[in-house]
């Protein structure tokens, strides 16, 4: 006889529980060392409550009152609530961190997760740069205390398209589809569309390269004063920590709260991003108290998998993971 | 970094052949892969070879870093988080709607009740085009040749992939609607794209030239 957990869910036993929680340890210390005090938010929330925001829960149900109640996608929405009606009276800046369950719609056969562990951290009322690169070097701290090697922090800008946009004076009302093929990663289609703007060569030429440009600080000489913002978070980097930046001109972000640097986490030995997060500077401002704020989530789920992935590849080339050449001997390959 | 750093998905069938010639010119031998039907890891070349509809699925997950593929097969596997970048030009064809050559029984069907039963192996293509057109199609999916579906009564109409025409005129099927053309695309994924960003530009600029 089977009783499934549904799709995207699954029981975690103690092999798995005992690694799990030595990383979420270690990121604790690092966030507590950094003055982000742990927080917890409901599971379920309001669905009104959470509207605000714009995000679009996977999960509603109703109370036996009638409530709409929902399941949070993400920590960083409940923490603006807290934030903003919990400390409406504290001076900021505020730091949270978090290790909760989030929940989000799945696809079938995917190997989606439809609840996954995020350990996270939130700064309020720390304005760019200065908030920006707080988080980046908790991020990375965190990362180092978990022993993962390999990583590197994409780190780009989702109000820069839109700026370019803005000064090459290409309406607002004819930029849907462009904009639709970045988010969907879609460059055939990207080229297409902005051929179809009837803008001069370079323009065009412009806004083909931004997107795909990622790279050391030398990246940021393609898009000029647009990047001014991501040149000023670089400046105020640690040295350990602008190492680990690969600046990506083309990052963007699904969720409609973010307002300017975005960043996403990868490793050689996984094939998804390990976690992201980015600045919100208008989010608080929907639940009654305008601060900005920057924050980033890890998947610890997927964390644990880059450290595993690691541990295979280690000694074994510094390609890792299943994309390795013949040279390194990995997995596939023998 | 350069091309011998990444692994490339090559999808095997119809743009198997043109695909091989394209990565010749970044300097992979590929005489191995051309001369092993059976073999599917070419470590020396970095390739790994499969069915064209599997390559975004390796790439999503990072098991190869670059892979060539129909655009028919992102179109259907839309959600798949690959970067797409670069069309082709080879492979070329075409997603059509078809049914039995003379009336159109499709039409009738959807006349008199209300509905049109479509075959194909691309149901999501499918469902979008007839959603799209405002018509109400009842897909059925199948695995084989989908010729047969209309020929024997299970459906009036399929959407499938043509290039030349000549499968659906031999089975006396005639083209009623052109829903999309395709070529081969190259695709990326998302963490290599970032992390190996030299190798795929490097690749990127030498498929772009021609």
């Amino acid at each position: 006889m089977i009783h499934p957990t549904p799709s995207g869910t699954r029981d975690v036993l103690p092999d798995e529980m005992r690694e799990l929680r030595a990383i979420t340890e270690r990121l604790r210390s690092v966030f507590e060392a950094a003055g982000y005090g742990e927080v917890y938010t409901p599971a379920l929330e309001y669905e009104s409550e959470l509207r605000p925001a714009g995000v679009s829960p996977a999960y509603r149900m109703f109370d036996a009152h009638g409530d709409v109640l929902v399941l949070r996608s993400d920590m960083t929405v409940p923490i603006a609530r807290v934030a903003a009606t919990r400390y409406g009276g504290v001076a900021p800046p505020l730091r949270f961190a978090y290790f909760a369950h989030a929940y989000r719609g799945v696809r079938a056969h995917r190997g989606q997760a439809r609840e996954f562990l995020q350990a996270g951290i939130e700064l309020i009322g720390s304005p760019a740069p200065e908030g920006t690169a707080e988080a980046l070097a908790v991020l990375c701290g965190a990362l180092d205390a978990v022993g993962l090697e390999g990583y590197r922090v994409g780190l780009g800008d989702a109000g820069l398209y839109p700026a370019l946009l803005d000064g090459l004076g290409v309406p607002a009302n004819v930029r849907g589809p462009l904009l639709h093929h970045l988010v969907m990663r879609d460059f055939v289609g990207v080229e297409r569309e902005i051929a179809r703007l009837g803008l001069d060569a370079d323009a065009a030429a412009l806004l083909l390269r931004v997107p795909q440009t990622r790279g050391g600080p030398e990246a940021l000489e393609v898009a000029g004063e647009a990047v001014d913002g991501m040149r000023a978070v670089h400046a105020l980097l640690a040295p350990a920590v602008a190492e680990r930046v690969i600046f990506d001109l083309g990052l963007l972000r699904d969720l409609d709260y973010y307002t300017g640097a975005v960043f996403d986490v990868y490793d050689p030995a996984l094939g998804v991003p390990i976690g992201g997060g980015g600045r919100y500077d208008d989010l608080l401002g929907r639940f009654g108290r305008p601060l900005p704020a920057v924050g980033f989530a890890l998947n610890v789920e997927r964390l644990h998998m880059a450290l595993m992935g690691e541990e295979r590849g280690a000694g074994q080339g510094e390609a890792g993971g299943a994309a390795a050449g013949e040279e390194s001997g990995a997995g596939p390959w023998e | 970094m350069g091309v011998s750093d990444l692994t490339i998905a090559v999808p095997r069938g119809a743009l198997f052949a043109g695909t091989l010639d394209r990565l010749e010119r970044l300097g992979l031998d590929t005489a191995e892969v051309r001369a092993n039907d059976r073999k599917l890891l070419f470590p020396r070349a970095g390739i790994v070879t499969m069915r064209p509809s599997d390559v975004p699925t390796y790439v999503e997950a990072g098991a190869a870093d670059l892979g060539i593929t129909g655009k028919d097969v992102l179109m259907e596997q839309s959600e798949r988080e690959v970067y797409e970048l670069l069309d082709l030009g080879y492979g070329e064809c075409r997603m059509v709607l078809a049914t039995v050559a003379g009336p159109d029984l499709a039409s009738e069907a959807l006349r008199r009740l209300g509905v049109m039963r479509v075959a194909t192996k691309y149901p999501r293509i499918a469902a979008n085009w007839l959603e799209s057109t405002g018509r109400q199609a009842e897909i059925v999916e199948v695995k084989g040749s989908v010729e047969l579906a209309p020929l024997t009564g299970l459906v009036e109409a399929i959407v499938d992939l043509t290039a030349t025409g000549t499968t659906l005129r031999e089975n006396g099927l005639v083209i009623r609607e052109e829903i999309a053309t395709s070529t081969a695309r190259l695709i990326a994924n998302p963490v290599a794209h970032k992390l190996k960003a030299a190798a795929i530009d490097g690749v990127l600029e030498v498929l772009r030239g021609g």
